[in-house]
């Protein structure tokens, strides 16, 4: 009897894998992407569905870049660093025809908050059973709510026509991107003179002061306002964070505004399908083949890559996948730049702050609060108690420090999906912030830091679950350092570049090269660090593809 | 022959009753074939849908109509009223089919079991007795409705085989072993004893998936045992609204839904023929006679007017239609048993050529699917028709696509 599993084809062992080692099969495609993210993923995808011959380079042994699934443990698949999807556009799903390649979403249903003093809040897709949690700490709140929903929803509808087509550039006036502006000013218009006002707030506010204007419980406040800060170096004090907290917003699933969900088999699977659509239309998928640099001719043309092995292949077009420090400073060069967009690209912050524990457990860690394996503990959880927290939290980040009590947002993808841990076993992922990637003692310092900021993660979850410590099989902590040596994000941004206004939309990586352009001809950039940014959203791939396409680039 | 057991006053509770009432905090119940059933646990059926294709479901199947046929004559009763050559099926094997009146129309469809040589089972939608009596004039052979003494459950997901492994002890081999449609007897134990309980490999879901009978005195020790060696495995109790969606990815028809019985039609139009259901694979035509049989040759001879066919709503076209009411797109949460009329696509063909009889949003395929009645010759795979949508109570028609069913199948389910 075999076990059911779904890691199988997740495997690179696996003789299904949707990539190989070697050597590519030609000397010469009409495009390469360098990295097989789930971006660089979907674009190839895009681009060979339009026929065209595409070649993706992977430097590690496993696809997907930070949406990966390992056995790090044996029997425990972890969602190494990406771990929960929402943003993914449900466009892409069925022009990819994922769920075809392997993709299964499982929504998650609760949104849990335990406290320190024996109190915790749930909240739930189920709008009545929320309002009875919420009205425990505030009546008001909890009458609210569902106007604030209803808010977020116009908001989301605005925005969600900004993140399906390219930033239109205000300073131009060519007409394609006048058209984009038509159409953002036509949101703008059709939106309500509150909505309106909203939108321009949201841009400028924090995440605490625009959830102010709300609601008054703490309880429901902290857990509410992380959105803002996930990915970036702020507090959730600090200005612009509202904007942050709408992106996370953005994500739908069937439909529905704010949904999130696992990927069954761990996030991983996501690049597996997108992998396996893009073999299907004819990509080539490479595997340990790490590229050293962006070849350009003499006239600072991209005409291909140089792999780590020396070995030189061409195309009509270099796409990065890789962020865009790495991109520009790492792969093509700074003395290929002009200064300016040197400096611009200099300028672009990246600042990890974040890291990554990944537990397997013998047993199910009961939380004090609220014992059992319920649904309360199905979906997301989040070690948020009061907004103080969090920015007691942000405060030792400022000067170096990683949080000593974090933020930390749990899953345990086990209790919906048995196919990652054996029966009765779990795997616990914990994403938590603040790990700053420029510690006191310098970033190349945070291997010696690594396992006291794992007991720091440890000992704060063991305050809600006391039988923790005693159920851990095995841990793996990721700090910023390790992100970018290991998963090639720069400063360990899982955004590749934070979401802060000043680098969005057509501000995206630089000021005039949001369209996926770069000022080196024949070099384009697919990836997060484009926009409409990051998150499991697969829209730079797309985005990308369509335009290059548009524009005869190959 | 023997006569049904006397029903009490219905809805009746099934031998569950004690477990899926403790379980049904949403207190959202149905009646099916007058039990009492749970529709969902919760107050939504989505936890039960994604236990029943990441997990594994657990749900009360009692409902069905069952019958044991045996005697000498069995086989030959039992080939006489399906469209399906009974007399070739292999013991511990369960084939699919329906049955049909003179006329070729379908009156109902179900399963058949061969349990031993003279001896089968007939599972149905319907009461199926006098049915199944009236055909059996001048035949050795003996029915009984077993419907009330026998309780079950469907276990149904990727977590089925391992579940019903460490719950039921097999008299021979393992159960891991046990083949897509066949059966296999085992032992369950509970605090009230040692009870004999038969696997069969089937079920309404299209998933990997298993349905256990038992005894209805002891229902409760076969609950209690599967749901304990589920436990480590993620078993969820589900209802049926989750089934529901579940069947339409499978591409399954219900009686009574997308078909109704010949037997209660009060519209000759109502009728279905095995062909025009998608059935038309179950029919085993050359052979003794069997009920309907001249009807589906002729039909064979002249072609059907009518098919099943699966249909994808255009996402595009669904989404812009609810933007141009400044409107997220809406689904359903399950599936819907409203009609929904089809249209043609090209000039004078713009008239209505058919109708969906259950659509459904796949949380799993992101796609909106419906389960079709059309003209046949409007029905070939790829062609394109209108569908109608209402968007603020007013009537659209967006493009759509036919497609084969099942809309979604697993490898699982036959490994």
């Amino acid at each position: 009897m075999g076990q059911s599993t779904t890691l199988s084809f997740a495997n690179p062992a696996h003789p299904d894998y949707p990539a190989e080692s070697g050597r590519p099969a030609q000397s010469r495609y009409d495009a390469i992407i360098v990295g097989g993210g789930h971006n660089g993923l979907i674009c190839a995808a895009y681009l060979a569905r339009a026929g065209r011959r595409v070649l993706v380079l992977e430097k590690r042994p496993v696809l997907g870049g930070a949406a990966v699934s390992e056995e790090v443990y044996p029997g425990f698949v972890y969602s190494v660093c990406s771990y929960v999807v929402s943003l993914l556009r449900p466009h892409i799903i069925r022009d990819l025809e994922l769920p075809k390649h392997g993709l299964e979403i499982i929504p998650l249903d609760c949104a849990f908050s335990p406290l320190p003093n024996g109190d915790s809040l749930a909240r739930w897709a189920d709008g009545q059973r929320t309002y009875r949690e919420v009205a425990r700490f505030s009546r008001k709140d909890a009458d609210r709510l569902r106007e604030f929903s209803l808010e977020m929803t116009r908001l989301c509808r605005f925005a969600k026509g900004i993140i399906d087509h390219p930033a239109p550039d205000p300073t131009s006036m060519r007409p394609r991107e006048l058209a984009g502006l038509l159409r953002m000013g036509a949101a703008m218009r059709d939106a309500d003179r509150a909505t309106r006002y909203q939108n321009l707030k949201l841009l400028t506010m924090s995440a605490a002061d625009f959830l102010d204007q709300w609601f008054e419980s703490d309880v429901l406040k902290a857990p509410m306002s992380v959105s803002g800060i996930i990915g970036t170096f702020l507090g959730v004090r600090s200005p612009g964070t509202a904007y942050v907290l709408l992106h996370h917003y953005f994500g739908e699933i069937d439909g529905a505004f704010r949904a999130w969900g696992f990927a069954k088999g761990g996030t991983g699977m996501i690049s597996m399908a997108c992998a396996r659509a893009a073999r299907a239309r004819g990509v080539e998928i490479r595997v340990n083949a790490g590229v050293e640099q962006i070849e350009l001719d003499a006239d600072g043309t991209a005409t291909g890559v140089v792999l780590q092995n020396g070995d030189v292949i061409k195309a009509k077009v270099v796409v990065s996948a890789v962020d865009p420090r790495r991109t520009f400073f790492g792969l093509v060069g700074e003395q290929h730049l002009d200064s300016e967009f040197v400096a611009q690209i200099r300028r672009y912050k990246l600042r990890g702050s974040s890291g990554k524990v990944n537990l397997a457990l013998d047993r199910f860690p009961d939380f004090a609060c609220r014992p059992g394996q319920g649904p309360h503990v199905q979906g997301d959880i989040a070690i948020a108690p009061s907004v103080a927290y969090l920015e007691r939290a942000y405060d030792q980040a400022k000067y170096g420090d990683f949080s000593e009590r974090p933020f930390i947002n749990v899953v345990f993808p086990s209790l919906v999906d048995p196919s990652v841990a054996p029966p009765g076993k779990h795997v616990m992922s914990c994403f938590v912030q603040y790990a700053p990637y420029d510690i006191k003692e310098g970033p190349e310092r945070w291997p010696e830091r690594r396992e006291a900021f794992g007991d720091a993660v440890i000992d704060t979850l063991a305050e809600y679950c006391p039988t923790l410590k005693d159920s851990i099989l095995h841990r793996q902590v990721l700090t910023p350092w390790d992100l970018e040596q290991e998963f090639g994000l720069t400063e360990g941004n899982i955004f590749h570049g934070e979401l802060s206004v000043e680098q969005l939309l057509f501000l995206r990586p630089a000021a005039g090269w949001s369209r996926y352009q770069t000022p080196i001809a024949n070099l384009w950039m697919c990836a997060s660090g484009t926009h409409p940014g990051g998150g499991i959203m697969g829209s730079p791939g797309e985005l990308a593809a369509k335009t290059m396409l548009r524009a005869g680039a190959l | 022959m023997v006569a049904p057991p006397h029903r009490p006053a219905m809805p009746v509770q099934t031998p569950f009753h004690p477990r899926t009432s403790a379980l049904c905090s949403s207190l959202f119940w149905k009646e099916w074939a007058g039990y009492h059933a749970v529709r969902s646990y919760d107050t939504c059926h989505e936890r039960e849908y994604h236990a029943i294709r990441h997990a594994a479901g657990l749900i009360d199947v009692t409902p069905l109509y069952k019958y044991d046929v045996t005697g000498p004559d069995a086989a030959a009763l039992l080939s006489r009223v399906m469209v399906r050559n009974i007399a070739r099926l292999k013991t511990r094997q369960v084939t699919y089919c329906c049955w049909c009146d003179d006329a070729g129309k379908v009156m109902d469809d179900g399963t058949v079991w061969k349990l031993g040589k003279h001896r089968y089972r007939v599972t149905a939608a319907e009461p199926t007795y006098s049915w199944l009596l009236e055909s059996a004039r001048g035949l050795d052979v003996r029915v009984e409705d077993i419907t009330d003494r026998l309780a079950a459950l469907a276990l149904q997901g990727p977590r089925a085989r391992d579940i019903v492994v460490a719950a039921i002890e097999p008299e021979g081999r393992s159960l891991a072993e046990l083949k897509f449609f066949r059966l296999a007897r085992g032992t369950v134990r509970g605090p009230r004893g040692a009870h004999p309980v038969i696997v069969t490999r089937t079920g309404y879901t299209g998933d990997l998936g298993y349905e256990l009978w038992v005894d209805r005195e002891h229902a409760l020790d076969l609950w209690d045992a599967v749901f304990e060696a589920g436990r480590p495995h993620g078993i969820w109790p589900a209802g049926i609204d989750a089934l529901d969606v579940t069947r339409v990815e499978a591409g399954f028809i219900m009686n009574g839904v997308d078909y109704f019985s010949a037997h209660h039609c009060l519209l000759e139009t109502r009728k279905s023929t095995p062909y025009e259901l998608g059935l038309g694979w179950t029919v085993d035509l050359e052979r003794a006679p069997f009920i309907g049989q001249a009807a589906l040759k002729r039909e064979r001879a002249r072609g059907s007017s009518w098919a099943l066919a699966g249909v994808v709503y255009d996402w595009d076209a669904y989404e812009e239609l609810h933007a141009r009411f400044g409107l997220p797109p809406q689904v359903p949460s399950g599936a819907c048993r409203t009609g929904v009329p089809i249209y043609g696509t090209l000039g004078a063909a713009r008239r209505q050529i058919g109708y969906a009889t259950t659509t459904a949003w796949s949380p799993l395929l992101k796609q909106y699917l419906g389960l079709a009645t059309l003209e046949a010759r409007h029905a070939s795979v790829g062609a394109r028709v209108d569908v109608e949508v209402t968007v603020e109570y007013r009537r659209h028609r967006i493009p759509a696509t036919i497609v084969e069913t099942p809309f979604y199948n697993p490898a699982r389910k036959r490994a």
